[in-house]
């Protein structure tokens, strides 16, 4: 099927300012929109760049907005998108050339919550037991792939781009929920600052732009109320 | 950003293998260390892992390292080394352990232990049947190892070199003193001087069409020592995995059948108890994908076209399919349209893993030739490496194993190494070679197109070069594959600029990808005989007579030269492999 496809590119070397580029092409409908860029990058324009690697939705690189939707481009096929299909970098990260932007702050911001076990007891010589029930509790949000469809896809980090946003707040709900771990209140009062989890407006856009599936907002609440009951 | 850098240990790659050498070596107080990755480490393909990863921690049923390492010397048809597979068969315990203890989030079994289930060509008491061994965390083991890993170098502040691509490595007076690297931000080139260096930087399963492999898996550094005059180690023993999506060649998980899924010609048969009656579906991969292509060439194939088999899991409990596989069902979902729970699902084999790679001892030093000649500072682990574990076909976990344990072993010999080495001096030319690679791509005049020569490289090795192998076809793709090499020398790039030129950066890599076929494809059309996942039509049997033994193949200026090195043999004798 013939598609129309539109990028916003942007080249820092070429360009004053960011500008739509269209392409026509042939592809098949059960085409991801990755093959499609891919199609445009070998065939059409070789200058045009962005990142990939996996091609099936398991390394996180490919977060693009793609007809106003945050999603991957390896994760979603033409036939779902229809015959006109818009690309443009995600939303409120610098963007360095044309799909690839600058991802030092959301990799900062993640590593802001400590994501890391922190468990200071002598190891035992087996594994540490945890029921299948514990291991069940955060079990979604081992998940994420850091791919930063969520962060950017939230109103309140587009304005304030120091709020800390909901992929770094999964990270933490991934240890925070973890029965072996010991270091929760320290993420939680890292979460309790001014640009932390209260900053969420529980808008339910990382929900929905989770190629994951991962039920953000749930999470976010659980941190929020595990936060206000420590407190008390 | 200076663009000379001084480390005492540099790691190149950072996937599974790599952050467990950088961990290693950093936990050692005297030495400085630096990963290099043209990836962002969370990015690595070690994160696609799905099943599990293999250790006779006997959680859910009795199971003992010697079960583990009879298995993967017979599962590698005797070409493993038998001490390498011993060693690994006990580290590996202790690694999955010390793994946990990182926080690693292992699905668990009822007693709140790792949980732990079947995989493929993994038996109890030396193959009577099979033995729960894969230790996993539902279908995304390899995820789990790449976050848990990355997660501990950010505790440990680990210094990261990220999308940066290294093009040549420092070999000078027998000695490796570094690495050049490319920064795709900049187009900026740099030196990494290093007492040390640890290559692990992953596979090389884009030279075939269908591939589980990520994009990026180019075989950047198999090709980078070998034009330094490093050989590369059985590259002919290349895995097809029996379960890749039809068509795309994403995989779907061996621990699909481990869960109890059932391979199917187009007549609904269980073909798999005509070619291996006792563990059937569960053999190892070698032996499934020839039957695949066996069944598909005498008719039996499904579909249209006769040219796929069928993955059946609709007899097992959704329940189960959903926790225990809710990625690969998913996958199957998004890109196929097929519901597993409902309907079997369409597959082909998919170029999976090298056995094969850069040579190296048991302590994961890089050797020279069959002598065993140390190259000093030089180091690699994961799968670019070879450290003979494999042999001529690798079990199902036996690479998450190998990438911790391997990559551990690394961290520790190469950070003590650098403790007592001196930094050695480096040539002031030492950065022309990748000037001249990077400008030729550059301002070739060429017309050939890298996304040309790639998709026949690709289509060429999947026809010639992959599950069957003839004596017809093997010669007509060395010769194909000479023709791509002279026409890549004409190659052309449009985007000339200096920031983010991922179009340079693709050429670069398809020139990587062409030496790899070369490797696979003149040793492969050297082997006279059928071995693992080397299967020669031409000589069907295994000759231990005359073919026990792994090849080295070096690139010289003649050509292409092939030697050999011995295999460590041990407690099992050769036998003739059935399931
Ligand atoms: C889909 C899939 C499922 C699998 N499932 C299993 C399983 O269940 N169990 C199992 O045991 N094995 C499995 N395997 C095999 C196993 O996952 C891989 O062999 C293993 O992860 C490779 O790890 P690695 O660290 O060697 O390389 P990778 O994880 O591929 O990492 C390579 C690193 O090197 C870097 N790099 C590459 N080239 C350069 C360069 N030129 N310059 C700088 N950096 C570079 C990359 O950026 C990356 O960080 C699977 C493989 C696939 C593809
Ligand atoms: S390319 Fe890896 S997630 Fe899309």
């Amino acid at each position: 099927m013939k598609v129309n496809v539109k990028i916003k590119r942007f080249n820092p070397e070429a360009d004053k300012r960011p500008y739509w580029a269209e392409y026509s092409l042939e592809v098949r409908e059960t085409d991801r929109v990755l093959d499609v860029i891919n199609q445009i990058k070998w065939e059409m324009d070789g200058s045009l760049s962005y990142r990939r690697s996996c091609a099936h939705g398991i390394c996180g690189s490919d977060a693009m907005l793609i007809n106003g939707v945050n999603r991957l481009a390896c994760k979603i096929l033409v036939r779902d998108l229809g015959e006109v299909i818009n690309i443009e970098p995600i939303r409120g990260l610098p963007v360095l050339k044309d799909l690839i932007v600058d991802m030092e702050p959301f990799f900062d911001s993640y590593k802001a919550v400590l994501p890391f076990f922190i468990n200071e007891d002598p190891e035992p010589p087996t594994e540490r037991y945890q029921s299948a029930e514990d291991r069940e509790i955060f079990d979604a949000s081992t998940k994420c792939i850091l791919c930063a469809c969520c962060t950017t896809s939230c109103p309140v980090f587009w304005t304030n781009g120091r709020y800390i946003g909901p992929a770094a707040i999964v990270n933490a709900h991934r240890f925070i929920f973890d029965s072996r771990d010991q270091g929760a209140d320290e993420r939680l009062q890292i979460l309790n600052q001014s640009n932390g989890l209260w900053r969420c407006r529980t808008a339910y856009n990382c929900t929905e732009a989770c190629p994951r599936d991962i039920p953000i907002t749930k999470a976010i609440e659980e941190v929020k109320r595990e936060l206000l009951w420590r407190r008390a | 950003m200076s663009r000379a850098h001084k480390y005492d240990v540099i790691v190149v790659g950072a996937g599974g293998a790599g952050l467990m050498a950088a961990r290693y070596a950093a936990q050692n107080p005297k030495v400085s260390v630096a990963v290099i990755s043209k990836l962002y480490p969370t990015r690595s393909h070690t994160g696609a892992a799905q099943g599990g990863v293999g250790a006779a921690l006997g959680n859910v049923s009795e199971d003992y390292p010697e079960w583990h390492a009879f298995d993967t010397i017979k599962g590698g048809d005797y070409l493993t080394d038998q001490d390498v597979a011993e060693m690994f068969a006990y580290d590996v315990i202790e690694s999955v352990i010390e793994l946990e203890h990182m926080g690693l989030p292992f699905s668990r079994t009822p007693e709140g232990k790792i949980a732990q289930r079947k995989f493929g060509g993994h038996t109890r008491e030396f193959g009577k049947s099979a033995v729960e061994r894969a230790c996993y965390a539902a279908d995304r083991t390899g995820h789990m190892i790449l976050q848990t890993l990355y997660q501990q170098s950010i505790k440990d502040n680990v210094t990261f070199f990220n999308e940066f691509h290294v093009l040549d490595i420092l070999l000078i007076g027998g000695e490796c003193r570094g690495v050049i690297a490319y920064e795709l931000a900049t187009g900026e080139i740099h030196t990494f001087q290093a007492k040390s260096t640890i290559v692990a930087s992953g596979g090389n399963g884009r030279m075939f069409k269908i591939t589980s492999n990520a994009h990026a898996l180019t075989g950047d550094l198999q090709s980078v020592v070998y034009r330094r005059g490093i050989p590369i180690e059985d590259p002919e023993f290349y895995q097809f995995h029996p379960t890749g999506l039809y068509k795309i060649g994403v995989l779907l998980t061996e621990g699909a059948r481990g869960e109890g899924g059932i391979l199917r010609n187009k007549d609904g048969e269980r073909f798999m108890e005509r070619y291996a009656p006792t563990i059937k579906d569960l053999a190892p991969r070698d032996m499934v994908s020839r039957s695949m292509y066996l069944e598909i060439r005498e008719g039996r194939g499904a579909g249209p076209d006769s040219d796929y088999i069928l993955l059946d899991l609709t007899h097992i409990d959704a329940h189960i399919i959903e926790e225990r596989l809710p990625d690969i069902t998913e996958f199957a979902r998004i890109y196929l349209g097929v519901d597993p729970i409902k309907e079997p699902v369409p597959i082909q084999p998919t170029a999976h893993y090298a056995m094969g790679g850069i040579p190296t001892t048991i302590d994961t030093e890089v050797i020279m030739d069959g002598q065993n000649t140390i190259i000093p500072g030089l180091y690699a682990a994961g799968e670019v490496a070879c450290a003979s574990l494999h042999g001529a076909n690798r079990l199902g976990t036996n690479s998450l194993g190998d990438l911790i344990v391997f990559g551990r072993r690394a961290g520790r010999f190469a950070s003590k190494y650098a403790e007592s080495a001196e930094f050695a001096d480096i040539p002031k030319d030492a950065q022309d070679f990748t000037k001249n690679l990077l400008d030729k791509a550059l301002n070739g005049s060429g017309t050939e197109k890298v996304a040309t020569i790639r998709k026949e490289l690709q289509a060429s090795m999947m026809d010639n070069a992959s599950v069957f192998r003839t004596e017809e076809f093997l010669t007509k793709q060395i010769k194909i594959v000479k023709e791509l090499q002279n026409r890549y020398k004409q190659i052309g790039v449009e985007d000339k600029g200096k920031q983010y030129n991922t179009e340079l950066m693709e050429a670069i890599e398809l020139g990587f990808l062409i030496d790899n076929a070369e490797q696979l494809v003149y040793a492969a059309e050297n082997r006279k005989e059928s071995r693992g996942a080397h299967s020669h039509e031409n000589h069907k049997e295994r000759d231990d007579a005359n073919w026990l033994k792994h090849t080295l193949v070096y690139k010289e200026e003649k050509g292409v030269r092939i030697d050999y090195k011995p295999v460590t043999l041990g407690k099992y004798e050769p036998k003739p492999r059935v399931y």
